[in-house]
């Protein structure tokens, strides 16, 4: 049996190794053409800030929205907890696209969000939703949100009651007790999920595209244009690169940081 | 199961602790609507009538769209090759996904470590990147870009899902049951033919329908490889430039009632299960 993994390890070594050397190894000639990477990061950098900003804040507002929920199903959702929790997945069922493209319908300039916020002077009598940071931002928070609230649902769900009721017993206020006992004890689930809300939302081109303009575009739609219609694949190649090796050194810092919080609170 | 937390009366904070759990639930309760208002407006729009090519405002209920679903140029050939793919990939997925999951587990090999963390990796790429790596390759191989890519793509990310899901199963699995089988006389394909697929089935049913889910879902992967196949997304997302067909909605809609309904009902009747094997237990 083992035999088969290794089967399947050879394309998924040569996957992980084209997409190394690709940089370096595009289509036309292996130059050690390390300019591209250069190119990619001087004359990409504001894409690049703009995703991690993006998926950043789309991160933090899918951790406060999901926490509440996730925390209310896990010790509320009694004998109901899998209806609830199919509820969370259910809109997911429609696909990735239409659900974005219905989002565009819902912040639309004539849509009922934009006109009730104009009237109550939240919007500029032009202001619009749709084509703002705060559309991209709201898009990729929806779109990725699942994946914030099944980790943190998982780590809550395993936490023993009795440990609360511990707390509580040795006179710690509801408030004390969650921040002591419970917070720190679904912390696996926190890391889980942002990383898992972070990294596809840090590559996401959709949500830009639909509900921005190319003011809004970050790295996700350099990378598809520059592969799909300029096709120059050795700076497009470069630019995932260099995406690759931010997240991942944005995922170990993080990891570092929370590991730490862990041991000493 | 009732543990001892459950057996006791709990503490009561006077009042206040009930104000809280309403902030909580009415929190939560929004938290669920702004997941479904979206597809509320997939819903409803599946029912307008467009002026137009594009279906934003609403004009008009019209049943039209739900007695003829298919009626629009190229949706019918997309939405089969979806299915196609879905069937196909996630039941390579699957087969391949488990019997790494069975090797991950059950062996400890030379380089174990390693396949943990190749399985890992595609699930903490960002979709392009991972999109990007595989039109390189097949490119630089001079590979046509089609089904045939379509189809090796969707086997890629989603064997990942399939071993974790039923490496999870497994985890939990009593391995004194084979013990018993093999001490009873079972051979080691017969053990794993009756008592070990037996009870991971659960895990495999449920990493195949995630596989076949994804499958039907990606966008951005196939985008990357498809060459001029189409599967359904790829045809929304053409679609969206030019039109926006109510039929997007219809599909849209019938694929999310199913899925769900399916679900709906396998929860449901769970619980009802649960509920009456619970009921002898407490009389006795």
């Amino acid at each position: 049996m083992a035999w088969l993994a290794v089967f399947f390890l050879v394309p998924m070594v040569y996957l992980g190794k084209t997409s190394l050397e690709q940089g370096l190894f595009p289509l036309f000639t292996f130059k050690w053409a390390w300019g591209n990477f250069h190119d990619a990061i001087s004359l990409y950098h504001v894409q690049f800030v703009r995703s991690f900003e993006y998926s950043g804040l789309a991160t933090v507002i899918a951790l406060v929205a999901s926490y509440p929920l996730a925390y209310w199903i896990a010790f509320r959702g009694g004998r109901w907890k899998n209806l609830f929790l199919l509820f969370v997945i259910a809109p997911f069922f429609v696909t990735y696209l239409i659900r974005t493209l219905a989002w565009e319908t819902i912040l639309a300039d004539d849509g009922v969000v934009a006109r009730t916020l104009r009237q109550i002077h939240v919007l500029g009598s032009n202001g619009r939703l749709l084509a703002t940071s705060i559309a991209v931002i709201a898009g990729i928070t929806y779109n990725f949100l699942p994946f914030m609230v099944l980790p943190l649902y998982v780590s809550l769900e395993q936490i023993d009651g009795r440990l609360i009721e511990a707390a509580q017993d040795l006179y710690a206020s509801r408030w004390k007790a969650f921040l002591r006992v419970t917070l720190p004890l679904s912390l696996p689930g926190i890391f889980a999920g942002t990383l898992l809300t972070f990294i596809p939302a840090a590559g996401d081109f959709i949500n830009a595209q639909l509900l921005g303009t190319p003011k809004q575009y970050m790295i996700g739609n350099v990378i598809q244009s520059q592969f799909l219609s300029v096709r120059d694949y050795p700076s497009a190649a470069a630019l995932s690169f260099v995406l690759m090796a931010t997240i991942l050194i944005g995922v170990l810092a993080y990891a570092r940081i929370l590991g730490t919080e862990k041991l000493t609170g | 199961m009732t543990t001892l937390a459950q057996a006791l009366p709990r503490r009561r904070s006077l009042g206040l602790g009930w104000i809280r759990n309403y902030v909580l639930t009415v929190y939560a309760g929004l938290a669920l609507v702004y997941l479904f208002l979206p597809i509320a407006v997939v819903v409803l729009f599946s029912f307008n009538n467009p002026a137009g090519r594009f279906n934003y405002t609403w004009q008009g209920f019209t049943l039209t769209n739900w007695t003829h679903p298919l009626n629009y140029p190229g949706l019918s050939g997309a939405l089969k090759v979806s299915i196609e793919i879905a069937i196909l990939s996630s039941l390579v997925a699957t087969a391949l996904g488990t019997l790494i999951a069975l090797a991950l587990v059950r062996y400890r090999f030379k380089g174990s470590g390693l396949t943990n963390l190749l399985i890992f990796m595609p699930m903490t790429t960002p979709e392009v990147v991972m999109g990007a790596s595989l039109l390189a390759l097949f490119v630089g191989r001079g590979v046509v870009l089609g089904f045939l890519t379509i189809f090796i793509a969707h086997v890629m990310f989603n064997i990942s899902y399939v071993v974790v899901t039923v490496k999870a199963r497994l985890v939990g699995f009593d391995r004194h049951l084979e013990e018993a089988a093999m001490d009873l006389g079972a051979n080691e394909w017969t053990t794993f033919q009756k008592v070990t697929l037996p009870l991971i089935a659960p895990g495999i049913m449920a990493a195949g329908l995630l596989a076949f889910a994804l499958s039907v879902d990606d966008f951005v992967i196939t985008y990357f490889n498809s060459g001029s196949t189409t599967t359904f997304p790829l045809f929304v997302w053409g679609a969206a430039r030019v039109a926006l067909p109510p039929q997007i909605n219809v599909i849209g809609t019938a694929i999310f009632v199913v899925a769900v309904g399916g679900m709906l009902v396998n929860i449901v009747f769970q619980n009802t299960r649960a509920a009456r094997a619970r009921r002898p237990a407490s009389t006795a």
